[in-house]
């Protein structure tokens, strides 16, 4: 029996809290650490399979036309070659997340230089790469697209518009104003595991092993592309080496993967060199963004616009929902918002970390830094002044919102107290500056299944599709486990990443967490009461603590009721009334310190501090590194992370790890997080929300404040390398 | 990566007669490989030097010091000596790449790396260093991190190596050896060729002629630092970086050994420069004016323009702090 | 191709197309799959190995030219039952999140340690001619070739200082 629960009321009970085991919100060590640390692991490309055969995918040199491979015939007889494919059904980009379907499908017309055209199969690896780098790949017809988005042909995205009040006459009568463009590049996820899949066919069924957050829409996804009904495909992915939202959705090599397998009858490896995760996953769009400010002498809100320009490629709906926090982070009656999507050849845009909120909020927060400015208020001030009491366009409450605790807080946490003036503080060839932001993210619960088993001997086991691509599921759905049934960590399995498990909602969002997480609750409730029902009482008398179940005032070990029986518990969760009744997101502060080298304009982060809100927080280790982990992504999208396209042709020149600067350990001093302590009852029954992107949301925006505070300049820009800031020094 | 045959050197002369027979010699391989892979460099085959006796660091006669041309990049900067009295050069390592690829990459090896110009490295793109004869797509292109000076209508890559400027300020020589047995030494500022019009020319060494060691002259009197300026705070190519030895006495420069890296297609020197500033006082102005004559001819591409008031600020800074701290 | 090679204490012969890396030769010849492939360019590490003791990137060299060498991988420094100090602190600290880089995290800080014992300064270290302390500073930089889009560095810095004694 499927225990079936909808979030359709606020979960005032707060069950959690009642329990005896303390697990929940322990800062645990991660359950596969050890497997982690000594290599043992196992990832995509690494399953040791019989027969392996080795393909290499091929890109297309332009961004459009017919390909044409000259002389396929040739390289299919080079040494070890065992096929040279380019099947109809080859993906021309990833899937976006959640598609649930194949995306645009056909490697035989080029819609972005990068797109994966063919795939070469051979005996060896290097046989495999030798082979692809010599087909010849040419295009016929083709002519150079538009890749430039702000001169590419535009198309308003008219349902994401909003026109409430009266902005013009806000701004023409307002105190202070802020009108001023932010532009942020695109970017990369580019995960330190590269794209892989393994295919394995026996007869009509395949196995895939891959490297994917999303493994239910996925397994929909792969079978959709290749023809064949969901039942015959069974997706592993236990250990995923990072995602970012670039395995979302089904990528090119899980395609060419299944079919080379299939056409050679034999296991086929297909794994993106690193210039074609960078040519042929997912970018998060560039971005052009106006922010429109105006205030009252006090620095109350009046007024409140945001404008912003992103792009994709023909074909594809993903527009980078920029506006998403815009909408209730501050107040101001008047407000305008409005989205147009270009259409230029460039790779996909789809999901990097937290879409939107990563670029939307860190514009906003910019515009904020240069209203207190104007105005001559403290930052932080400007932003307590603005918190709306209710959302300030739908007039619905807020679920739960910690946000001026998280500003107070981390200000007191920083120093923030001690902050220089305008390009006051120097230490020798070193500019000092301070600078804050605020962060926020949409909280979102997924549908999402998984099966407890109580086993005889006492312990558990969770089993669910879910994945863990960092983001400690495996610590915190046992963590949860282990409280609701009372068992020590260690007596709790969680097994993930396997299609053939109940369904779950998949790592992205942020939701993972907490959707995963409530049907574990859900199933363990169930077993709760079905273990009260052995006891002839009511679960809410129930302690559950160490193996052992206490009940009028009875204490027993678990084995001894369960009677060498199991109980199976599969949970249903679907999301309810609660996600619309109100305002539900997370909230939070930074706060940076950063040295601006005044002869070369180089900024190094010497402090950053984050404080956040984000409901109950499962496990306190895991939950402070992923907002490490944003915020490093912050340090990379102020200082350094861009995509940097071709002119004429829109390909990544900088397709590569050493051009392509993501923060190494030198740039990233030794953060500080604060979680706050937090109940929201609308989110989940665990009152808990995500907190894996928030680290990122607006966290660019306080090194690049603190640019400003340090040097005077104001960069627009992303990334503020030293090229601009040296500009306006 | 072409299929290629390898071999392992027994011997220099072995080396030497291998490569002039149309083998490349592989040391560290660090960047060959890197290229190889890519099909960048496609050699038929390859002569593996790693064994050869070229490991030492030895003390010259003249004071000097004698690097084997297989003494890695860790090696050289630790050298106690090199710590102690050509510090540039330590600093300069150190700022290079990373402790992974320091120990594998050799002084040779990092002398005769290859340009990071992202379109020699794309073979879908126009590279007349890569094919000559294709056109250079980095002149209109995403050129942010190439060159302003010694550039060409074919080619504006830069050189990368940050261990190359430290040795063109020293003085360095490098020590040859072909085949027959002959050698020969070639001041480190003639090893290299500006690119004209065959960018795909880098270097005066014959086919066969192997790199067998890097020699420094004795130390020379005044402060040592290198100054690399780049995207990242650690693993990252310059995109300016100085060199600099500059001795005061009573307040006048008397000497200034200056060489650039992240603005050419070589290690960058100018002699003028170093005349401009040697007999006269440290100041701000003195500063400027040197830096108005060593980019004179400085000529951006777009992405790259950022480069020159880049190198002016930093070579005034650079020459701020030599001056101050030699004169304190 | 025949090539000898001593992994981890262990002798194997091996007949590779010369064009196999060393990092190929552990992962599709020897089942060793803990040294990962990030990017196959020398350009972020999670191939490090050990070679005659030294952290080299395994995939910027070919496996016929350590004929006779000593290389040590993650395999070799620890196993889930047990652990080197440097990966329980891994461990504790949280120093990684997906897990990918951090074999090759491991190995460049097991060897980075040596090269501070013995001496060896950095780009921050202040006085050329001092040993360096192992200082925040200094760990950052010489694991700056290493890198974690999952961005656990402070983690990482934190597990080094503890295993090496520099503070818990």
């Amino acid at each position: 029996m499927t225990e079936h629960f909808k979030m359709d009321a606020p979960a005032t009970d707060r069950r959690l809290d009642d329990m005896a085991q303390g697990l929940v919100g322990a800062p645990l060590d991660r359950p596969e650490g050890p497997l982690k640390v000594s290599g043992t692991a196992t990832y995509a490309d690494e399953w040791q399979v019989d027969g392996l055969a080795h393909g290499v995918l091929v890109r297309a040199p332009g961004n459009s036309g017919r390909v044409v491979l000259a002389n396929r015939n040739a390289v299919a007889r080079m040494d070890g070659v065992l096929a040279v494919i380019d099947d109809d059904r080859l993906l021309r980009n990833p899937a976006q997340g959640t598609a649930n379907e194949a995306p645009i499908q056909g490697p035989h017309h080029a819609a972005y230089m990068g797109q994966l055209i063919a795939v070469v199969v051979a005996e060896s690896f290097e046989q495999a790469r030798h082979a692809a780098q010599s087909l010849e790949v040419t295009l016929e017809g083709g002519t150079l697209m538009p890749v430039d988005p702000t001169t590419a042909a535009v198309e308003p995205q008219e349902s994401k518009n909003l026109d409430q009040g009266d902005l013009d006459a806000a701004m023409e009568t307002a105190a202070h104003s802020v009108d001023a463009i932010y532009t942020t590049p695109s970017h990369s996820s580019t995960p330190m595991e590269p794209h892989a899949s393994i295919a394995t066919w026996e007869g009509d069924d395949l196995t895939l092993r891959g490297s994917y957050q999303m493994l239910k829409y996925n397994r929909n996804e792969l079978a959709d592309a290749l023809g064949i009904h969901p039942d015959r495909v069974r997706i592993l992915s236990p250990y995923v080496g990072g995602g970012f939202g670039s395995k979302l959705g089904l990528a090119p090599e899980a395609v060419a993967a299944s079919i080379a397998a299939k056409q050679v009858g034999r296991p086929v490896s297909v794994a993106l060199q690193r210039p074609q995760v960078f040519e042929a996953t997912m970018r998060r769009s560039e971005t052009s963004q106006r922010v429109r400010l105006a205030a009252d002498a006090e620095g109350r809100l009046t007024g409140l616009g945001h404008d912003a320009l992103v792009s994709n490629l023909p074909g594809e709906t993903f527009a980078e929902p920029i506006l998403q926090a815009s909408h209730f982070l501050y107040a101001g009656a008047n407000r305008r918002m409005s989205m147009d999507l270009a259409r230029v050849h460039r790779l996909c845009a789809g999901s990097v970390r937290a879409p939107g909120e990563a670029v939307g909020v860190t514009a906003l927060e910019n515009a904020m830094d240069e209203l207190a400015h104007e105005i001559g208020i403290d930052p932080v001030e400007l932003r307590r002044r603005n918190i709306p009491e209710k959302d300030p366009e739908s007039g619905k409450d807020y679920s739960s919102r910690r946000f001026r605790e998280a500003l107070d807080s981390g200000a007191e946490a920083f120093g923030w107290a001690d902050r220089p003036g305008v390009k006051e503080r120097r230490e020798g060839e070193w500019l000092i500056g301070y600078g804050m932001a605020s962060a926020a993210r949409v909280n979102v619960l997924m549908e999402s299944q998984a099966r407890v088993t109580l086993l005889p001997d006492g312990r558990a086991r969770v089993e669910t599709d879910m994945t863990d691509i960092g983001t400690g599921t495996y610590a915190i759905l046992g963590q949860i486990a282990g409280e609701m049934l009372g068992l020590p960590r260690d007596a709790v399995d969680v097994v993930l990443g396997d299609t053939a498990l109940p369904p779950a909602s998949g790592s992205g969002g942020s939701w993972g967490a907490s959707s995963s997480g409530t049907s574990v609750y859900v199933a363990c409730q169930a077993i709760r009461r079905q273990l009260a029902e052995r006891l002839g009482g009511e679960e809410a008398d129930l302690t559950l603590k160490d193996g052992s179940a206490t009940f009028d005032n009875q204490t027993r070990p678990l084995a001894e009721i369960l009677d060498g029986d199991e109980i199976v518990k599969l949970a249903h969760l679907q999301p309810g009334d609660t996600s619309d009744a109100v305002r539900q997101a997370t909230f939070g502060a930074y706060f940076a310190e950063v040295a601006v080298h005044a002869a070369s304009g180089e900024t190094r982060v010497r402090r950053m501090h984050g404080s956040f809100a984000a409901g109950r927080i499962l496990n306190a280790k895991t939950a402070r590194s992923q907002c490490l982990g944003g915020m490093t992504f912050g340090i990379g999208m102020a200082l350094t992370e861009e995509l940097a396209f071709d002119p004429r042709d829109g390909h990544v020149a900088n397709h590569n790890l050493a051009e392509y600067h993501i923060a190494v350990n030198a740039d990233v001093p030794q953060l500080t997080v604060e979680l706050l302590e937090e109940r929201d009852d609308w989110a989940n029954p665990m009152q808990a929300k995500g907190i894996g992107e928030l680290g990122i949301c607006g966290a660019a925006a306080a090194i690049t404040n603190a640019i400003f505070n340090a040097t005077g300049v104001r960069v627009r820009d992303y990334p503020a390398t030293l090229d601009k800031v040296i500009a306006g020094m | 990566m072409r299929p290629f045959d390898y071999a392992r050197a027994a011997t220099s002369e072995d080396a030497a007669r291998q490569a002039a027979e149309g083998a490349t010699f592989i040391a560290g391989g660090t960047n060959l490989l890197d290229l190889m892979k890519l099909e960048v460099m496609a050699p038929s085959a390859l002569v593996d030097i790693n064994r050869l006796d070229l490991n030492q660091i030895e003390e010259a006669d003249d004071g000097g010091l004698r690097i084997g041309a297989l003494v890695t990049n860790s090696d050289l900067a630790n050298d106690t000596r090199v710590r102690k009295h050509w510090p540039v050069l330590s600093r300069a390592l150190l700022a290079g790449a990373s402790g992974q690829l320091r120990n594998k990459a050799t002084t040779g090896g990092n002398l005769l790396q290859r340009t990071r110009c992202l379109y020699f490295y794309d073979r879908a793109t126009a590279c007349n260093k890569r094919d000559p004869g294709s056109g250079c797509a980095a002149r209109d292109g995403f050129n942010r991190i190439l060159a302003v000076l010694g550039t060409s209508e074919h080619c504006i890559a830069t050189h990368p190596s940050d261990m190359a400027v430290a040795m063109r300020a020293l003085g360095a020589e490098v020590e040859t050896l072909k085949q027959d047995g002959s050698t020969r030494r070639i001041p480190l500022g003639d090893l290299y060729l500006l690119p004209g019009d065959r960018p795909d020319r880098e270097t005066v060494l014959e086919q066969g002629e192997l790199i067998a060691a890097v020699t420094l002259p004795a130390p020379v009197e005044g402060r040592q630092i290198y100054r690399k300026v780049r995207d990242r705070a650690s693993y990252a190519f310059a995109l300016v970086s100085v060199a600099g030895i500059v001795a005061v006495s009573e307040g006048r420069i008397t000497r200034a050994n200056l060489a650039f890296g992240g603005l050419a297609p070589k290690p960058w020197r100018n002699a003028e420069v170093e005349d401009l500033l040697t007999g006269e006082a440290s100041s701000d102005a003195l500063f400027g004016k040197a830096a108005d004559l060593l980019l004179a001819e400085a000529q951006g591409f777009g992405a790259n323009d950022f480069k020159i008031p880049l190198a002016r600020r930093t070579l005034v800074s650079v020459l701020r702090e030599l001056s101050q701290e030699a004169s304190a | 191709m025949e090539t000898q090679l001593t992994i981890n204490g262990t002798q194997h012969k091996l007949d590779l197309d010369p064009r196999t890396t060393l990092l190929d030769a552990l992962r599709h010849h020897l089942g060793l799959t803990g040294s990962k492939k990030g990017c196959d360019h020398g350009q972020c590490g999670a191939c490090t190995v050990m070679v005659n003791g030294r952290r080299i990137n395994s995939c910027l060299t070919l496996a016929c030219m350590h004929d006779g060498d000593e290389v040590t991988t993650i395999e070799g420094i620890g196993q889930p039952d047990n652990l080197s100090p440097l990966q329980q602190a891994f461990v504790s600290e949280d120093g990684f999140q997906c897990g990918y880089c951090t074999p090759g995290q491991i190995c460049s800080a097991t060897a980075m340690l040596e090269e501070i014992a013995n001496g060896w300064p950095s780009h921050v270290t202040g006085e050329l001619d001092a040993s360096a302390e192992l200082t925040t500073e200094e760990i950052s930089e010489r694991m700056s070739g290493n890198l974690c889009r999952c961005s656990a560095y402070p983690n990482i810095v934190e597990a080094i200082r503890k295993a090496a004694g520099g503070g818990a």
